[in-house]
């Protein structure tokens, strides 16, 4: 198993928002997490990714077969797990490109990915500063490829982009997720989305449900998204196994 | 002269407005004398070294034309433009008559104890004038370098930008290496006329212990561009100083930058004022200070003296560690309706939310750190030359690998 978390509980300041969370994705699984504003799953990305702000409060996450639950962000973005951040801070005066530079890499490849998301002219521009909703997921996503984790976390990787750009993005996580390749798929990909416009360019495997901060539905990802659609995450979480 | 002498005998113990008091007496005045020098020969390969840290390059053909100051004597003055002509102000003071026009026009001497020390006992200084219609193609560089010990330096400049022409000024202060104590003190007038650019760009580099206290005045007019950059990111006792630009005529622009880093034991009270007198000037005062544990008082004062001005002032501070403060003040002064001025200032931390994202990313801490305040003392300077641009980026990436 990639990914396993069990019975966990995350807390923002004094509040807990995820209680006794148990989930699992195997290698080259992808799965997709829906769910009302303020149910909880930007949390349980940002827990996963270990940002202090979410403390651990009980459980455990193992990535790769170690525990990962107390490990600081850097070497769990050494040891494989990568995020796009729904709003990620601006970091005024960085260049795009000093902060791309930082991934390594051979140039060449770098500029191949820039110029394969239209990203060329932000490179001499600050971090996220002035970046359209679109434009902000794309250079999140350009990161995440330089990246090359094999757990990906996207958060709303659709939303505020034009239909133009959705195509890009849509192709580009399914790159980045290897849907091209079958039996040698070893990325995996964990997914919050609105929309589910995502699911129109590719395959998921599974589908979980957050309310409350609790694990409500898990079930195939296209039906659980049509019940919420037509009837609501209310609904969706009723017809739980 | 007789009226300057006067002012400025009557202002010998005139304390500072901002900025711990000097005993001016605790320094000496007999330098030790230095011949001149056509080909920089004068400085040894360990100060030329030292110099280029300030952005003074030893190869002439770069410059439109090099001064260089040691202790209180020129040693060297070359010039290499038509229309761009440099000499020492004791040169030009003789050549020209004492300057009437501008000696003297745009500080008062009587200011303070340091303006009337420059004014009673001058030791040189560097004088500018760009003709008419003259576009220096190349910066002047001037260096003022104190290598005695516990000497005191009195320095008067004039700068003379006259219409249309363009000017770029590459100031380099620094001591000696070795050298703990000195004092300088240096008086700077400019007149930028009608529309005229001069580009300003002063970087410091002193010894622990040197006391600095520079009183700049700026005249500038109608449609004419004055820019100052203002880079000290290595240590000094303390530094005072507020520049104020008088933008006179309508349609004069004025940006001030200035980055500083104040180590344990340095007291900076870095200042910069704009007076907006006429209908369209424009003017904007950007600040980005660092505290690795040394003290900074961050000043700023837009004053709107007629409608239609427009200008913004921003501090930002970031404190690195503990032992010392950031103290921000940006003041606003609006005389009539019809002015727009505003200002931002901020002082703080890291934002952890900034070092986790790019941690995310998989930088350690300290290079996460390191990267953003790379961002943060990276200040847009129009106008420098690439090779000066580089300096700073390397004394700015220096910086930013030394704290983290």
């Amino acid at each position: 198993m990639l990914l396993e978390i069990s019975n966990l509980s995350v807390a923002v300041g004094d509040k807990e928002v995820l209680h006794g969370i148990n989930l699992t994705i195997d290698q080259g699984e992808t799965h997709v997490l829906f769910g009302k504003n303020g149910s909880g799953k930007t949390s349980l990305l940002m827990a996963l990714m270990g940002f202090s702000n979410y403390r651990i409060t009980g459980g455990q996450i193992r990535f790769k077969d170690r525990d990962i639950t107390l490990m600081p962000i850097n070497e769990r973005a050494r040891l494989g797990i990568g995020m796009s951040f729904q709003r990620p801070p601006t970091l005024r005066g960085v260049k795009t490109k000093d902060l791309i530079r930082t991934f390594g890499g051979r140039p060449e490849d770098r500029e191949k990915e820039i110029s394969g998301l239209n990203m060329a002219t932000f490179m001499d521009r600050d971090v996220n500063l002035g970046f359209s909703g679109g434009e902000i997921k794309k250079s999140e996503l350009l990161q995440l490829i330089l990246q090359d984790p094999e757990l990906i976390l996207l958060d709303e990787p659709e939303s505020g982009v034009d239909l133009e750009n959705i195509k890009i993005i849509g192709r580009s996580i399914k790159k980045l997720l290897q849907k091209h390749l079958r039996r040698q798929r070893i990325k995996s990909g964990l997914i919050i989305t609105h929309t589910g416009l995502i699911l129109n360019y590719l395959e998921a495997d599974m589908g979980h449900l957050l309310l409350d901060g609790h694990i409500r539905c898990e079930g195939n990802p296209r039906e659980m998204f049509e019940t919420i659609q037509t009837a609501g995450y209310e609904e969706c979480a009723r017809c739980q196994r | 002269m007789s009226e300057i002498i006067k002012e400025a005998e009557a202002a010998r113990d005139k304390q500072g407005q901002h900025g711990a008091d000097v005993d001016l007496a605790s320094f000496r005045r007999d330098a030790p004398a230095h011949g001149t020098n056509p080909d920089l020969t004068c400085l040894s390969d360990a100060e030329m070294e030292h110099l280029a840290g300030v952005g003074i390059v030893a190869a002439p053909r770069e410059r439109a034309g090099s001064f260089i100051l040691k202790d209180h004597s020129p040693v060297h003055c070359s010039m290499g433009q038509d229309g761009v002509e440099l000499l020492s102000i004791k040169t030009a003071l003789a050549q020209y008559g004492d300057l009437p026009e501008y000696w003297w026009k745009a500080v008062r001497p009587g200011t303070d104890k340091y303006t009337a020390q420059a004014a009673l006992a001058l030791d040189d200084g560097y004088f500018i004038r760009v003709r008419a219609g003259v576009k220096a193609a190349l910066p002047v560089q001037a260096c003022l370098f104190i290598g005695a010990e516990g000497l005191s330096q009195n320095i008067h400049n004039v700068v003379i930008a006259e219409a249309g022409s363009e000017l770029h000024i590459i100031t380099g202060c620094t001591t000696a290496p070795d050298l703990h104590r000195g004092l300088h003190v240096g008086v700077s007038e400019f007149y930028v006329q009608k529309g005229a650019t001069v580009t300003s760009t002063m970087l410091h580099n002193w010894g622990d212990e040197i006391v600095v206290r520079p009183r700049t005045s700026v005249i500038v007019e109608e449609g004419a561009t004055f820019m100052s950059n203002y880079v000290c990111l290595k240590s000094a006792r303390s530094v005072q100083m507020d520049p104020l630009v008088r933008l006179v005529g309508p349609d004069a622009v004025t940006r001030l930058n200035t980055i500083l880093v104040a180590a344990p034991g340095a007291d900076f009270d870095i200042g910069g004022r704009v007076s907006l007198e006429a209908p369209g000037t424009r003017a904007e005062i950007i600040s980005r200070t660092i505290t690795t544990g040394g003290n900074i008082i961050s000043r700023g004062l837009l004053t709107g003296h007629v409608p239609g001005v427009k200008a913004h002032l921003e501090c930002s501070g970031l404190i690195l560690a503990d032992g010392g403060y950031i103290r921000a003040i940006p003041e606003l002064d609006g005389r009539v309706a019809g002015v727009e001025m505003s200002h931002e200032a901020a002082v703080g931390r890291i934002s952890q939310e900034e070092i986790e994202y790019l941690m995310a990313r998989g930088l350690t801490e300290n290079d996460a750190s390191a990267l953003i305040v790379r961002g943060f003392l990276n200040v847009k300077m129009e106008g420098l030359p690439r090779e000066l641009a580089d300096e700073i980026e390397r004394i700015v990436e220096a910086f930013g690998k030394s704290v983290f």
